[in-house]
């Protein structure tokens, strides 16, 4: 299947012209008279993206998704989900089966230029780390030496392990498996000594694993993932509307903005508030959007707090770095105005 | 074909070559052309469409990627591998994963197929039904299942390193796979091996020379036993001449895994059970009906004549009905070689496998899939053209 996958997006760039939006027409168009988003999400990593008992899409990433959908649309709900394994997805995004990816994907100088990707922002600053069965009795990743290490392809996850045991003059015995199920199967059943990934997908992993607490993550962190938003390169209008989609989650944060008070926060008098709304200005009218955008944004979806707190701190993932700027992290929207 | 109106078919009107669609000939011609320019066009098309579309979208083309660092951890290769290597050298080791799957799967495959397909002709009951049972069962789940059952049968069902079976010396059996000693590289291996090879062929003129005596004369020689002494003599007699140069890597535990000796992967076992087990199935089903296609009227006489049971089959039954057996095993050995990509789902590192990763590494997919298709393609035809020749060489020969 995977390989007809390739065929297809191999295919699908071979006629382009014809399959996808991507060239002439701006993405923001073709959306737009589609009537729905293809957003390209996990296969299923509970906080990211995974569909819940009722097979709803919930998680930090399909919040992205929901969010754009509610700026472009006025309603959260016109997405189509498009779960994508790690290896999948940039040929969905290049052959224009997705418009935008929401998928913990990692910010890289290779994937902004060779891949022909553009990233938007940042909606979560990770690292990775190493999980392991308690009873091993490891305590740093520095005594992994001759481990055998279960990894996903086609991540940046793959290429740091090999680089860190480089660095450290050590050797490991690869198990590397696409689909996210088996990865994980192989590591509880005890095939790999030690399961590898950014540290918020360990979080994820071990909560919705059999005993989490037979499992620990290693302190080590020896990587950068900031993880984001991506569209295909050069379609800078569509790649604004995504931008300040996620921006305006983090403006309303630090303006107090919510899901629960924007319908009153309509009377209030502050300048900036009211440019937020949509009542002064014409920001829908810069983006290509209706001047409700952000207002549905807000009131559809929440602001990013409202987002992380119902995502991630289910999984005991405590705001850290990715609090606001304000609040000693490094979330920073450039002002909206 | 040719070039001038067949003479006769219509008078032409003048002599020499007159140009007119209402010959066949010229139309034919006609339609080449035009497909053959049809076909161009469409290539041309797709070729520069995909040119355009990778430009346009700044995604990076070309082969250069091939020598760059890999980096790519791989778990298991038949020659050395770091991820310090390049892409290129990746995808070699991809390339010999599926060609020792295919190889050792095909062999395997044939042989228990050929059990099988004569279980399943069997006067015997019960062997018969459970030929028959089996044939069903591997032929009518789908692949992709049976691969993961197997794998999940390797790695659940034995313990981790620490308590892996460990049935013999320097054997141990865990969810780390099947973990041997192996023996120690000596220079005097390679005259071994060169004994072993020169053996065979000695032991093939030998059967030519016998055969031909025997025909000639009557007389027969005892070909098998002076090609077994040939075959594993010579080797014997070089290993004793350079001082019995054996030492063995014996495993043993160490930290997370075990060190030394030889590793078959639950992989690598899962991926070669299911692919034997599936492709068997169908190969039983191709010698039951080469064989059922040789009348049995041939037995009868060859048994009239008080030819012995095992030399009917052998020199009556087998040469006919490989006839019929061998076109259709040849789809097979391909089918089981295309299936070895299959591995995808349980992490064996074949071709595929480390293609897709390289693709999506490098964003190159169309440069990916070109390389997928040439080494595919080039597996393929080889087999196709060494069972043709060899299917002719079988065939009838028509006096
Ligand atoms: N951030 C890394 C890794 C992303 C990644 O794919 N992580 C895995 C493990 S947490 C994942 O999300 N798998 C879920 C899936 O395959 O659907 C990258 O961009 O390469």
């Amino acid at each position: 299947m995977k390989k007809i996958a390739l065929m297809a997006a191999g295919a699908a760039l071979t006629f382009a012209a014809s399959a996808t939006p991507g060239l002439a027409q701006s993405t923001l168009e073709a959306v737009k008279s589609r009537g729905a988003l293809a957003c390209g999400v996990n296969t299923g990593l509970a906080g990211f993206g995974a569909p819940d008992s009722q097979g709803v899409w919930k998680g930090l990433d399909v919040d992205m998704c929901r969010a754009v959908a509610a700026a472009m649309f006025g309603d959260a709900n016109k997405v189509r989900y498009v779960p994508l394994t790690a290896q999948q997805r940039f040929t969905a995004l290049q052959s224009g089966e997705v418009d935008m990816l929401a998928r913990n994907t990692t910010w890289t100088l290779q994937r902004d230029t060779a891949l022909g990707l553009d990233f938007v922002g940042v909606n979560f600053y990770d690292g990775q780390g190493f999980m392991v069965p308690k009873k091993l009795g490891v305590k740093s990743a520095k005594e992994l030496n001759g481990a055998t290490v279960c990894v996903q392809p086609g991540t940046t996850t793959e290429l740091n392990l090999t680089d860190y045991f480089r660095a450290n003059k050590m050797t490991f015995k690869p198990v590397v498996i696409e689909k996210l199920e088996e990865v994980t199967a192989a590591y509880y059943s005890g095939r790999c000594d030690v399961y590898t990934t950014d540290r918020s997908g360990l979080a994820s992993t071990r909560a919705t694993g059999p005993n989490p607490n037979d499992h620990v993550v290693l302190p080590d962190v020896i990587s950068k993932e900031p993880l984001g938003p991506a569209v295909r390169h050069g379609d800078n209008r569509w790649a604004d509307v995504v931008r300040w989609t996620f921006n305006s989650m983090l403006e309303a944060e630090e303006m107090g903005i919510t899901s629960k008070n924007i319908d009153q926060m309509l009377n209030d008098t502050n300048p900036a508030i009211q440019r937020f709304v949509g009542k002064t200005g014409d920001f829908g009218k810069m983006l290509g959007l209706d001047e409700k955008w952000s207002y549905n944004v807000i009131k559809q979806v929440g602001n990013y707090s409202e987002s992380y707190d119902r995502n991630l701190s289910p999984l005991g993932l405590e705001r850290g770095i990715n609090a606001l700027w304000k609040d000693g992290g490094v979330m920073y929207s450039p002002p909206m105005r | 074909m040719a070039s001038r109106p067949a003479a006769g078919k219509r008078p032409p009107a003048s002599p020499g070559v007159r140009l007119s669609l209402r010959d066949p000939t010229v139309r034919a011609l006609l339609y080449q052309v035009l497909a053959i320019a049809g076909v161009a066009l469409v290539a041309w098309y797709l070729i520069s469409n995909t040119i355009q579309n990778l430009e346009t979208r700044k995604i990076a083309s070309g082969f250069g990627f091939l020598d760059r660092e890999a980096g790519l951890p791989v778990g298991e290769a038949m020659i050395a591998y770091s991820p310090a290597d390049s892409y290129l050298r990746a995808l070699i080791v991809g390339v010999l994963n599926t060609l020792r799957v295919a190889v050792v799967g095909i062999v395997l495959a044939t042989i228990l197929g050929a059990l099988i397909g004569i279980a399943r002709l069997s006067k015997n009951w019960l062997l018969a039904r459970a030929a028959t049972i089996y044939v069903e069962v591997a032929r009518n789940l789908p692949l992709l299942l049976q691969l993961i059952f197997w794998w999940t049968v390797f790695r659940d069902i034995f313990p981790g390193p620490r308590e892996a079976y460990h049935p013999i010396a320097g054997v141990f059996m865990s969810n780390r796979g099947l973990q041997f000693p192996s023996l120690i590289d000596d220079p005097a291996h390679v005259y071994i091996v060169a004994a072993f090879l020169v053996g065979i062929v000695v032991a093939f003129f030998l059967r030519k020379w016998a055969q031909r005596r025997q025909d000639a004369t009557g007389q027969q020689f005892p070909v098998l036993w002076s090609a077994v002494a040939l075959v594993f003599g010579l080797p014997a007699l070089v290993f004793l001449a350079a001082g019995a140069p054996f030492r063995l890597d014996v495993p043993s535990l160490q930290g997370f895994n075990f060190v030394g000796g030889s590793n078959l992967t639950p992989e690598f076992a899962a991926l070669l059970v299911g692919l034997t087990l599936y492709t068997g199935a169908f190969i039983a089903e191709i010698v039951r009906s080469g064989i059922l296609a040789v009348s049995y009227g041939q037995t009868e006489a060859a048994l009239a004549l008080g030819m012995r049971r095992g030399f009917v089959l052998r020199l009556i039954i087998l040469p006919q009905a490989l006839r019929v057996i061998v076109p259709p095993l040849t789809s097979q050995y391909l089918n089981l070689t295309k299936n070895s990509s299959l591995a995808v789902a349980i992490g064996y590192p074949d071709l595929v496998n480390i293609a897709n990763t390289t693709i999506n590494q490098t964003g190159q997919a169309v440069e990916g899939i070109a390389i997928i298709m040439a080494v595919y393609l080039t597996v393929s035809l080889s087999i196709s053209a060494f069972m043709n020749w060899y299917n002719r060489k079988i065939a009838l020969v028509e006096r």
